[in-house]
């Protein structure tokens, strides 16, 4: 990531957190939130794609890691896992961990 | 930090930034009120989904939806109706989760959009003021731009079937009763159009069905464009394998003119002679888009928007979201869905004087089946830079081959993306 985004990224997250009720800043609630298209809503799955509600936050991360490295093998989630950030991983991790 | 006034500015557009210097217009409508009012038109995936994260991340939002049919049918999976393995039941669905939600559900038809006074009128009568309008009408199939095509089609003799509805059930009883050793003749429009991978997977599986069914028969693809505009190996590994000598490819070959008494299709180069005829025309940004005046891109085709609020580059305070819009994310219901995702947390941000994420990310999935037990799919992720708009991740892309465990994943993909957006 380059440091200007970094930096964004830092001062957005620093707003959105003086701004809004709830844990996770904006940026984090709309990509967890886009998650939920395969994963169900809230992140439980109705349909054979895992749920992910809940899901260990150390487990979440490094599943995504792994999935971005080749690591894991699975099918569509490598070519999704490669589009975001260790930052991101975290804080999507953090937030499913938080959903019951 | 980075996030300046500037960037702000590039990022919000004219209309936030008369919020941000908190002048009496957008900005402070929002305020003087106990409550801000957004008016979303449309309850297909970009719409309903909107409308459903504006109350759950705007809660002291008022959310209002106008949607002229009672129910939602899924265009994703239609294809799969045509072939015989899901029923028009399977692919229908209600909107009561979301008036339980709070959402305000008006059935009704969107017959004018005043942007100066931000009022929406109905064919009903009702004028309705809001704050902000999301517009999330799914594109207008131009039938007027093949030759004959609305008055075969108004005879029942020609379908596109490319809005999910009374069309798919009349073009599956259609290729129910072709006899064996019928031709099938369907088009795909010239690029860009709804869901690009879309018309392949028809192709598919209607294959997959004559197979079975009556297997002497012919489709013929007419296609607008030079080479298959989506999954190409996917697709024509299928026709290869799964449906040799069934399947007549012809590239560049956009039909110009239907004839409903003679079953013919003509291209540039021949008349196609049909048993069933589904030909797709090409589209536009949906009817409302125009009422808006937001058919703003050079041909007055689609909609050039602000991609980090999704708010109309030319029309402040009016948002698209889905089909209508001008970029290079693909047209798709999973895109809509990730399109009103960004746009309901900008709108909340907006709304609050607060400024939007400015660096959104947003991702496609799309499952395509090639036979009734087997599929493959394409994946994106796209993170928006401002200047650049969404910029495609690497190692994204498509599969080559289909196989079951993506069918099945298919399938869940559908049951979950529709309880997500209606749940």
């Amino acid at each position: 990531m380059h440091k200007k985004t970094t930096l964004a990224i830092a001062g957005f997250v620093g707003l959105a957190l003086s701004g809004i009720a709830g844990a996770a800043d904006i940026h984090t609630q709309v990509i967890a939130s886009t998650c939920m298209s395969c994963h169900g809503p809230g992140g439980k799955s109705v349909g054979a794609a895992p749920s992910i509600a809940g899901l260990d936050k150390d487990y979440f991360v490094k599943a995504m890691q792994d999935y971005k490295s080749g690591k894991r093998v699975g099918t569509i989630m490598k070519k999704h896992a490669a589009g975001y950030t260790d930052a991101e991983f975290e804080a999507m991790g953090a937030y499913f961990a938080g959903l019951k | 930090m980075t996030l300046n006034r500037r960037d702000f500015l590039k990022v919000s557009g004219a209309g936030a930034a008369v919020t941000l210097a908190g002048c009496a217009t957008s900005g402070s409508t929002a305020t003087s009120k106990t409550k801000a009012h957004v008016v979303v038109v449309g309850a297909g995936f970009g719409g309903a989904t909107c409308a459903k994260y504006l109350r759950t991340w705007g809660p002291n939002i008022d959310v209002t939806l106008i949607e002229p049919n009672d129910k939602f049918v899924s265009c994703p999976i239609s294809n799969w109706v045509l072939a015989g393995m899901k029923s028009m039941d399977d692919i229908t669905h209600g909107y009561d989760n979301l008036s339980k939600r709070g959402i305000k559900m008006v059935k009704d038809y969107v017959t004018g959009i005043d942007p100066a006074k931000k009022v929406v009128t109905t064919k009903g009568g009702a004028s309705i003021s809001y704050d902000r309008l999301v517009l999330a009408p799914g594109v207008e199939v131009l039938t007027g731009s093949v030759k004959g095509y609305q008055e075969a089609e108004a005879a029942g003799k020609v379908v596109h079937a490319w809005k999910a509805g009374p069309q798919t059930a009349h073009l599956r009883k259609q290729l129910e009763a072709m006899p064996d050793g019928g031709v099938f003749v369907m088009s795909v429009p010239t690029a860009p159009y709804r869901c690009p991978p879309g018309p392949y997977e028809r192709a598919c599986l209607v294959a997959s069905y004559f197979k079975k069914a009556k297997p002497k028969s012919k489709i013929i693809l007419l296609d607008g464009n030079p080479d298959v505009a989506s999954k190409k190996g996917l697709f024509m590994g299928a026709w290869n394998e799964l449906y040799a000598g069934m399947i007549e490819y012809r590239p560049n070959n956009a039909p110009a003119a239907v004839d409903g008494t003679k079953m013919v299709v003509s291209t540039e180069f021949d008349d196609v002679k049909a048993d069933v005829m589904n030909v797709v025309p090409k589209q536009r940004a949906g009817e409302v888009c125009g009422l808006a005046g937001a058919r703003n891109d050079s041909t007055g085709t689609w909609c050039t928007v602000n991609l980090a609020t999704f708010e109309s580059t030319t029309v402040p305070n009016v948002h698209i979201l889905g089909d209508s819009v001008l970029s290079n994310l693909p047209k798709s219901g999973h895109m809509a869905t990730n399109h009103a995702k960004v746009c309901a947390a900008a709108i909340v941000e907006l709304l609050a004087g607060r400024q939007p994420d400015p660096i959104p990310v947003v991702a496609n999935t799309c499952y395509s089946a090639v036979s009734d037990t087997t599929a493959g799919y394409v994946a994106n992720v796209f993170r928006f830079e401002a200047g650049k708009g969404y910029v495609t991740q690497p190692d994204g892309g498509a599969t080559s081959k289909g196989d079951e465990l993506n069918f099945a994943y298919a399938e869940s993909w559908s049951q979950n993306i529709w309880a997500e957006m209606l749940g």
